[in-house]
């Protein structure tokens, strides 16, 4: 039994090591991108994937009982929240930037790919 | 004794290396994806070369003006972007890398303001940047002495005769559960033995919902006609994304918030928080469908209605909570098993009273500052 005890709390520990590296990796990425789409999509992971693995580690650590089912529910919410609003926020800049030639250029997806590897090339 | 070292010196080394992947001036994927408008500042020809690179079939053209009082002449040349890169911008010499050429007036305006706000140039900048840092400078000492004067006297920490540790905490702590029937001793407190401060909140709550009316509410019909038609006209309108999770989020909330206004005595939570989380989900079903869908259920009307009705039950009750305690009669109301749901007495209706007026002045100040009426 002790065994297992140390199993779950391994597993938890190394769920929550998982998530905290995660969001070291969206706080890098917010404060090296400049433009608001590039730092969305650094700040997207932690508040997605980075909460999730940091939550579902407390889970397994905590285990079956009325505050698991809380964290989860709060996992859940995260998970439809921010996703929607990175996605309004997203598209109000899109729709409102006034430089939108110096910060992004719309490319056709079929050109996409011959672009990449012309700039691989490169 | 230290050295300055030279520019090229310095490049090689991997701090500057480090600062540059940091500042993100050069991705590891494509040379330079990170789309940034590049500083006027450096003029060194690696950063060409990577927008070279990048833009080969631009056609911008190369500017440099210098001042040419006490800048030396020296032409930078910068790709313009049609690409993903663009610049433009001002340094501080006066220098301009252009996208495009501007026209003479727009030029003279920039190397005005350039000539202005120079602050090699112009002294008084220069003096008033000074004595600004000064003056932070000592109100950060200042500020530093006088909050650690006042935690050294503090008194000091489990002490007997702490000023916080007097008889009325301890009553409190005692026999809250019996007097006041709230098992959460917060609530009991705020809601019972701290009513009528509470009272006074609820009424602040209202006057600041007042004057947000008096002063932002559209009375003119025109003005609303115009503000109609002016609203959301960048966000994005009914989006799909935001209207199925609304749909699934907001009736979540809405119990939620119930859920944390009625078990306000029976743990954390109360009339407060649980208004400001009904209110966040009007919010939201408001952004997700429009206003013509929410005031079909909740108007300026029914916001006065129920908060008035609100605030006139709690004022009631309390007035009759107080009437019977400085009398010294036994109140009718009773306050049932602790721990139960209808328990408490008073406390329940006066939670619910709170989240109502809580949750319609988050919407109301909402719809003000969005729209100016609802």
């Amino acid at each position: 039994m002790a065994m297992f005890e140390w199993l779950r709390f391994l597993i938890g520990a190394l769920l929550l090591v998982l998530g905290l590296g995660i969001f070291a990796v969206e706080m890098i990425g917010v404060y090296r991108f400049h433009y608001v789409l590039n730092r969305m999509h650094a700040a997207a992971m932690g508040d997605t994937l980075g909460i999730g693995f940091s939550l579902v580690g407390l889970i397994v650590m905590n285990g079956a009982n009325l505050t698991s089912l809380k964290l989860f529910l709060v996992v859940c919410f995260l998970w439809f929240s921010s996703p929607t609003s990175s996605h309004l926020i997203a598209r109000l800049e899109v729709t409102t930037d006034p430089e939108r030639e110096k910060h992004y250029r719309e490319v056709p997806l079929e050109t996409l790919e011959e672009e990449l590897q012309e700039g691989q090339e490169a | 004794m230290s050295r300055k070292r030279s520019e090229e010196e310095y490049q090689k080394t991997r701090s500057f290396r480090f600062r540059q992947w940091l500042g993100g001036e050069k991705d590891p994927f494509l040379d330079t994806v990170e789309m940034k408008a590049p500083n006027a500042h450096e003029d060194d020809p690696e950063s060409v070369q990577c927008v070279q690179q990048i833009a080969p079939e631009a056609s911008g053209e190369t500017a440099a003006h210098t001042d040419g009082k006490k800048t030396k002449r020296k032409g930078i040349l910068k790709q313009g972007g049609s690409g993903a890169l663009g610049m433009g911008g001002l340094d501080m010499d006066g220098k301009r890398t252009a996208s495009a050429p501007l026209s003479y007036e727009e030029e003279k305006k920039a190397r005005l303001a350039a000539w202005v706000y120079n602050s090699d140039r112009n002294r008084d900048i220069r003096a008033f940047r000074g004595i600004y840092r000064a003056c932070a400078a000592v109100f950060c000492v200042f500020l530093l002495i006088m909050l650690l004067t006042a935690v050294s006297w503090l008194p000091t920490e489990g002490e007997e005769d702490r000023p916080v540790n007097n008889e009325v905490s301890a009553r409190y702590i005692e026999s809250g559960l019996q007097e006041t029937g709230a098992v959460n001793i917060v609530t009991g407190m705020i809601l019972d033995y701290r009513a009528f401060d509470t009272l006074g909140e609820s009424h602040v709550l209202f006057a600041a919902t007042m004057t947000v009316l008096i002063l932002l509410r559209l009375d003119r019909d025109e003005d609303k006609k115009k503000q109609h038609a002016n609203d959301r006209i960048y966000e994005p309108k009914n989006d799909v994304i935001l209207q199925t999770v609304a749909k699934i989020l907001v009736p979540l909330i809405f119990i939620f918030g119930i859920y944390v206004i009625l078990c306000g005595h029976l743990g954390p939570g109360g009339g407060f928080s649980g208004g400001a989380v009904i209110g966040a989900g009007l919010i939201l079903y408001v952004n997700a469908f429009g206003f013509a869908k929410t005031e079909r259920f909740f108007t300026a009307k029914t916001y006065m209605v129920t908060s008035f009705t609100a605030l006139a039950c709690y004022s009631l009750s309390k007035c009759y909570s107080f009437y019977t305690g400085a009398n010294e009669i036994e109140s009718v109301i009773p306050l049932g098993t602790p721990g139960a749901i209808l328990s408490s007495g008073l406390i329940f209706v006066l939670n619910i009273c709170v989240g109502i007026v809580v949750a319609g002045t988050m919407y109301t100040f909402y719809a003000m500052f969005r729209k100016g009426g609802y």
